[in-house]
């Protein structure tokens, strides 16, 4: 080596160089695509929301093929203003229109509520119609095995039974645990109720339910995924708890 | 210097030189007999992790031959200024940060894509394959020797990936790719007519070991030279 690239002086020099190169090259690069990357989020949710209450590309091609993947990011906004009629936020016992609900981040939300027990919780509501049927789409997050978990879960208009769900992951195993946002398991919830009886019990995801074609829609279970119990269970958990959230508002509805 | 690094890295090598003046080898050794995972046993952790399903197993494969192959030629091409006492922190912030760069661009212009990925991001920073290869080939090779060092090596490894990956797909859950090959577990269409099930246990972890395992023991009663003498 020609160079003394063992001396104290050169490593401290070396390593403050490239921290300095690294790090501005990271903010610059993170700073220029923050734009399109929060863009991109936002359609995301968008998709999501239409997705659960049935609003897939199919629906507006008309082509079966297409009634699993998304409506897409250029008519999304579009297709959104359309179809969600309604946007609330529920604070406590009022409710409130705000056409920007679906923009409320849930996961502040549920920290403000954790770091302050007497924060009223802003939860956001979305209402949608299609072909004249009135649709609740509730918003929800959990953990799963690795990392956060969230979906939407659309109710129908007596508000017990499901339309449809979407939910998505963040870091779920693949082949396991993400299969959560792959249609099989996604589509199972589809007509199920979240009371049983009177008594809510949301929906769980149960192993050994016996119902692989989930045939049994008043049992609140769908089938679970293989290898993915966690996972699973913390769908349920998080079905459960964010729903409970709204049933106050729910009851003033019914 | 690099023959005598490389040497020492092989767990068993044949008597003949390994690494000889042809670059090809560099890209055919690392398939076969210098197999990453199956004889140097690196990258064992993301090759257990992911391999529930086929598609898993080709997209990791893809991002690893990128990402090795990029940062190979990165740490090659700064090998004569790094300072030996902190290259493994500076093979590290390289890598990491060649992978945060290449998740905020997919992020910004394939959305969809970036989210199918998320999940490897994490998984490709701590891959031990792309850490041995930095510190064995790219601290001591120019950056074209380190370039075809950095996809022979992902390639070896993706390829065993996609063996487990299709074994485990296909036993586990009757699938490839996704589509049921073996026909319908529920309906009892196809090869489940006639009473065969499928084996969850192959959907979990352990079972990938024992696959790599199996894989290993094929390989070496196939090819003497990977045989331990004693």
């Amino acid at each position: 080596m020609a160079r003394n690239t063992d001396s104290n002086t050169y490593t401290l020099l070396f390593a403050i160089g490239m921290v300095l190169v690294v790090g501005s090259l990271l903010a610059f690069t993170a700073s220029y695509f923050n734009p399109t990357i929060t863009l991109n989020k936002k359609l995301e949710k968008q998709q999501n929301i239409l997705f659960a209450m049935g609003v897939s590309e199919g629906t507006l091609s008309g082509n079966e093929e297409d009634n699993t993947s998304f409506v897409s990011t250029d008519k999304v906004t579009a297709e959104f203003g359309k179809y969600i009629t309604t946007q609330l936020v529920i604070e406590g016992d009022k409710a409130s229109q705000d056409s920007l609900a679906y923009l409320i981040d849930i996961k502040k939300e549920s920290d403000q509520v954790k770091a302050d027990a007497s924060y009223v919780r802003k939860l956001p509501l979305f209402i949608g119609e299609k072909d004249g049927e009135k649709f609740y789409i509730v918003p929800m997050r959990g953990v799963g095995l690795w990392d956060a978990i969230w979906g939407f879960v659309a109710l129908e208009e007596d508000l017990e039974t499901v339309k449809g769900a979407f939910f998505d992951h963040k870091g779920e195993t693949p082949g396991l645990g993400a299969n959560i946002k792959e249609p099989y398991f996604y589509q199972d919830f589809a007509g199920e109720k979240i009371y049983s009886g009177s008594q809510f019990k949301g929906i769980v995801v149960a192993k050994g339910n016996a119902d692989p074609r989930n045939a049994d829609k008043n049992d609140n279970e769908v089938d679970a995924l293989a290898g993915a119990t966690i996972t699973g269970d913390g769908v349920t958990a998080m079905i459960k708890k964010d729903l409970a959230m709204y049933l106050p508002y729910f009851n003033t509805l019914k | 210097m690099a023959e005598v690094a490389e040497q020492e890295k092989v767990v068993k090598a044949p008597s003949e030189p390994l690494f000889s003046k042809k670059n090809r080898k560099l890209i055919t050794d690392p398939l076969t007999d210098n197999n990453p995972i199956t004889i140097q046993v690196l990258g064992i952790c993301s090759a257990l992790a992911i391999t529930a399903e086929l598609k898993a197993s080709i997209v990791m494969t893809i991002a690893v031959v990128f990402v090795l192959g990029v940062g190979n030629v990165v740490i090659s091409l700064m090998r004569n200024i790094i300072p030996s006492k902190i290259r493994i922190i500076v093979q590290l912030i390289v890598v990491a940060s060649l992978v945060i760069i290449v998740d905020l661009v997919l992020k910004a212009f394939a959305y969809e894509l970036s989210k199918t990925l998320s999940v490897f991001i994490g998984l490709i920073i701590t891959n031990c394959i792309i850490m041995g290869r930095f510190e064995a080939f790219a601290l001591a090779n120019g950056p074209w020797k380190s370039f075809l060092d950095g996809i022979g090596n992902a390639a070896g490894y993706g390829l065993i990936l996609i063996i487990v990956g299709f074994f485990r797909e296909l036993l586990g859950s009757g699938t490839l790719l996704g589509f049921a090959v073996l026909g319908d577990p529920i309906d009892k269409t196809g090869l489940y007519a006639l009473g065969y099930e499928n084996n969850g246990f192959m959907l979990l972890s352990p079972m990938a070991l024992i696959v790599v395992g199996l894989i290993i023991w094929v390989q070496r009663s196939r090819n003497p030279a990977l045989i331990e003498q004693e």
